[in-house]
C-alpha cells in the first residue's frame, strides 16, 4: 500500500538528493555501529588468539606478563606429541564421536517418524514421555547405569560411551518430531497411494526432506561426544589406552601444570578441528540451534 | 505407550466410508508392529537407560551401598545426613544456586545484547554472528583452561590491563575463592552463542509492523524496547530460562577442569582438590561426583541425585508457573 504511494510520487516528484548534513549522519552512524561490533568481536576472540600466542612461547616466557612470543618456539606442538600419545587420544575421541552420532541419527530418525507421521494410540503420552526425559538430569541414572557397566565388565571400554546412543536420545527424537511435522502430509499420502510402505516413506520422503535437521542432530551429538568429559572419566578413567581428549588434556595439565605453553598448544589441538568443523558447517549449526529454540 | 495399536485406517465413519472396503485386519497388525519396531530403541533406552536406573538409583539413596558389598537398607539415613550433618553439601548446594542466579540472567542480558548488535549492521553481519558465535563451540575442557590462564592474577592479560588502568587489587580470579565463581560466569558469558542465536532469531521474527505502530505513537527507543521487543522475546528468554537452570544444576566439566588446574595438585590427590579453592567451585555436580565415584559412596551419592531431581522438578515449575504472568505468546500461544 505504503509503496503504492511511493511509486506514483516519485513519478512526479524527482528523488531528493540526500543533504550532506543527514548524509554524514548516517555515515558516522554507520561508524559507530560497527566499531561496536568489532569491540564485542575482538572481546570473544582475544582469549584464542592468547591461546595461540602461548602455545607458541617458551615455558619461561609463558609464566611473564609479556605478550608476543620470542621466539616463536613451534617445537611445543611436536613436545605434546611427545609427552602423550596425543594422536591416539584423537582416533579415540573421534571413533567415540562418530560411532555415537551415527547411533543417534539410526535409532532417533524412526522414533520421531512414528511420533510425527504416524497415527497410533499412545503417540501422545509416548511424546510427552520423551520432552520429560530431555529435562532428566543425568546424576539421577548414572549411579545404577555404573553398576550395570560394572557388572558387565565394560568399565574401561568404549561400550558405555557408544552403545546407548544406539537407543535413541530424548533431545535429538524431540528436534527431529518438531521438524517432520512440518513435512507436508500430502507427500506421504501420495506415496501411500503409490503403495509405499511406511518405511519406503521415511527413507525416501521425509528423510531427504529432513536433511538439515538430521545434519543438526548429527553435529549437535558428535561436538557434545567430542566435548564430553563427564562420561569419559567415569567409564575410562581407568583405562589410559581409551582416554578421550578432554579427558587427556585435565590429566595432561595436572602432571605439567607449570608448563603453559604446552598445555595451550594441546588445547589449541583440541579446539582445532571443532573451530573446522563449525566453518564447514555454520549453516547447519545455527539453523539447528534456532529449530531447537524457537520451536521448542 | 502400552497399547500400540492402528487407530488411524480404521477411524473414518462417515458416509462415502463404507464404499471404499475397509482394510482388512491384516494390515493393521502390521501398521502397529511397523510403530513398534519404529519406536523399539527408544523403547528399550527408556526402559534400562532411564526407567530402572532411576527406580534403582531411588532404592539405592535408602542404602548404604559401596559397589563391594551389597546394598544394606538404612532408611533414611543419606537424606537426614545430607540435610543435618553434611556442611559440604549445602556449601555445594549454595555454590551452585550463586552460579545458577548469578550466570542465568547475566547469560540472558548479554545474549540479548549481542543478537542486538548483530541486528544493526546493514552489511557484514554474517562474519559478526560467526565470531560471536564460535567460542560457544569450545571443548569445554580446554576453554576453563584457556579461562585460567587468560585470568591468572600474576601473568594474565586481563589483570594486566586492570593494573595498567588503575586498579590496585584486581581479583584472584579462579585462584581466590572470592572471585572463582566469576571466573566461571564470565566463561558462560564467553559462551553466549548458543543463546544469542536463538534470541537472535526472536528479534528477527518481531513483525516490523509492531514498531511502526509504536513509531506512530511516538514511542522511544527504550520504550519500544520495553513494550515491544521484551513481550516478543519472552517465550526465548522463558526457554533459555528453564535451560538455563536445569543445565546449572549439573556444570561440571568447567569447573572441574578449572579447580584441578588452580590446585596444582597431582593426579592422585586429585579428589581432595575438586572445588579448590577452599571449595568455593564445590558444585552440586562435583561433589556428587566426588560421593558416588571417588569416595564409592553410591547410597549417598543417589540419594544427593534425587534430591538434585528434585530441586530441578521444583524450580522448573516454579519458572513456568511464574512464566504465566510475563510470557507473552504470539496468537494466544499454546495451553
Amino acid at each position: 500500500m505504503t509503496q503504492g504511494i511511493a511509486i506514483s510520487s516519485a513519478a512526479q516528484i524527482e528523488r531528493r538528493p540526500v543533504p550532506p548534513s543527514v548524509h554524514r549522519k548516517r555515515f558516522l552512524l554507520t561508524i559507530a555501529r560497527h566499531a561496536g561490533l568489532i569491540a564485542v568481536a575482538a572481546i570473544f576472540i582475544a582469549p584464542l588468539i592468547f591461546v595461540v600466542l602461548t602455545s607458541l612461547m617458551t615455558n619461561e616466557q609463558a609464566v611473564t606478563p609479556s605478550f608476543w612470543p620470542r621466539p616463536f618456539q613451534w617445537s611445543n606442538f611436536a613436545e605434546v606429541f611427545h609427552r602423550i600419545p596425543f594422536l591416539r587420544y584423537t582416533w579415540n575421541t573421534a571413533q567415540i564421536a562418530l560411532l555415537s552420532t551415527l547411533g543417534v541419527v539410526l535409532s532417533c530418525v524412526p522414533v520421531a517418524y512414528a511420533l510425527a507421521r504416524m497415527r497410533w494410540r499412545g503417540r501422545q503420552i509416548s511424546f510427552i514421555v520423551v520432552l520429560s526425559t530431555i529435562m532428566l538430569p543425568i546424576q539421577v541414572t548414572i549411579v545404577p547405569l555404573y553398576v550395570i557397566w560394572v557388572r558387565l565388565g565394560q568399565i574401561g571400554h568404549m561400550t558405555p560411551l557408544i552403545l546407548p546412543s544406539f537407543l535413541g536420545d530424548a533431545f535429538s527424537i524431540f528436534l527431529l518430531r518438531q521438524f517432520f511435522l512440518t513435512i507436508p502430509e500430502e507427500l506421504s499420502d501420495a506415496a501411500r497411494v503409490d503403495g509405499a510402505t511406511e518405511f519406503q516413506i521415511m527413507t525416501r520422503v521425509i528423510v531427504p526432506l529432513a536433511k538439515p535437521a538430521i545434519a543438526a542432530v548429527a553435529l549437535f551429538n558428535f561436538l557434545y561426544n567430542w566435548n564430553d568429559l563427564f562420561a569419559p572419566l567415569l567409564f575410562l578413567g581407568e583405562n589410559q589406552k581409551l582416554w578421550t581428549l578432554s579427558l587427556a588434556l585435565t590429566e595432561f595439565q595436572q602432571r605439567h601444570g607449570t608448563e603453559w605453553n604446552l598445555t595451550m598448544a594441546a588445547s589449541l589441538m583440541i579446539l582445532i578441528p571443532v573451530i573446522i568443523l563449525f566453518f564447514l558447517a555454520q549453516r547447519a549449526f545455527v539453523e539447528g540451534v534456532t529449530l531447537t529454540g524457537v520451536k521448542g | 505407550m502400552a497399547a500400540i495399536t492402528a487407530s488411524a485406517p480404521s477411524a473414518a465413519p462417515f458416509a462415502e466410508a463404507a464404499a471404499v472396503p475397509r482394510r482388512p485386519r491384516r494390515r493393521n497388525v502390521r501398521y502397529g508392529l511397523t510403530v513398534l519396531l519404529f519406536m523399539s530403541p527408544w523403547i528399550v533406552g527408556f526402559l534400562f537407560l532411564i526407567l530402572y536406573p532411576m527406580v534403582s538409583s531411588l532404592y539405592f539413596s535408602f542404602t548404604k551401598y559401596s559397589l563391594l558389598e551389597a546394598p544394606k537398607w538404612i532408611g533414611f539415613q543419606n537424606y537426614v545426613l545430607m540435610f543435618t550433618r553434611d556442611p559440604l553439601f549445602w556449601q555445594a548446594f549454595r555454590n551452585t544456586i550463586w552460579i545458577i542466579a548469578v550466570g542465568v540472567p547475566l547469560r540472558i542480558v548479554f545474549g540479548i545484547f549481542t543478537a542486538w548488535l548483530l541486528t544493526l549492521p546493514r552489511s557484514g553481519s554474517r562474519t559478526y554472528r560467526t565470531l560471536y558465535f564460535l567460542p560457544s563451540m569450545a571443548t569445554p575442557a580446554a576453554a576453563a583452561l584457556a579461562f585460567v590462564l587468560v585470568f591468572n592474577p600474576a601473568f594474565g592479560p586481563v589483570n594486566q590491563i586492570l593494573r595498567g588502568i588503575g586498579v590496585q587489587d584486581p581479583p584472584l580470579w579462579f585462584y581466590g575463592p572470592n572471585s572463582s565463581k566469576w571466573g566461571l560466569v564470565l566463561l558462560g558469558l564467553w559462551g553466549v552463542g548458543d543463546a544469542m542465536i536463538i534470541f537472535l532469531a526472536g528479534l528477527l521474527d518481531v513483525p516490523r509492523q509492531l514498531y511502526e505502530a509504536a513509531d506512530i505513537e511516538g514511542a522511544n527507543g527504550r520504550q519500544k524496547f520495553r513494550f515491544v521487543t521484551l513481550p516478543m522475546l519472552s517465550p526465548v528468554i522463558f526457554f533459555s530460562t528453564v535451560i538455563g537452570v536445569i543445565y546449572g544444576f549439573q556444570l561440571f566439566t568447567q569447573a572441574y577442569a578449572a579447580s584441578l588446574a588452580t590446585s596444582g595438585s597431582s593426579v592422585s590427590d586429585a579428589a581432595a582438590n575438586l572445588g579448590s579453592p577452599q571449595g568455593s567451585m564445590l558444585f552440586y555436580s562435583i561433589y556428587l561426583y566426588q560421593q558416588g565415584f571417588q569416595d564409592f559412596r553410591m547410597g549417598y551419592a543417589s540419594a544427593l541425585a534425587w534430591v538434585l531431581f528434585i530441586i530441578t522438578m521444583i524450580c522448573t515449575l516454579l519458572i513456568i508457573r511464574g512464566s504465566r504472568r510475563w510470557v507473552h505468546y504470539q496468537g494466544g500461544g499454546f495451553k
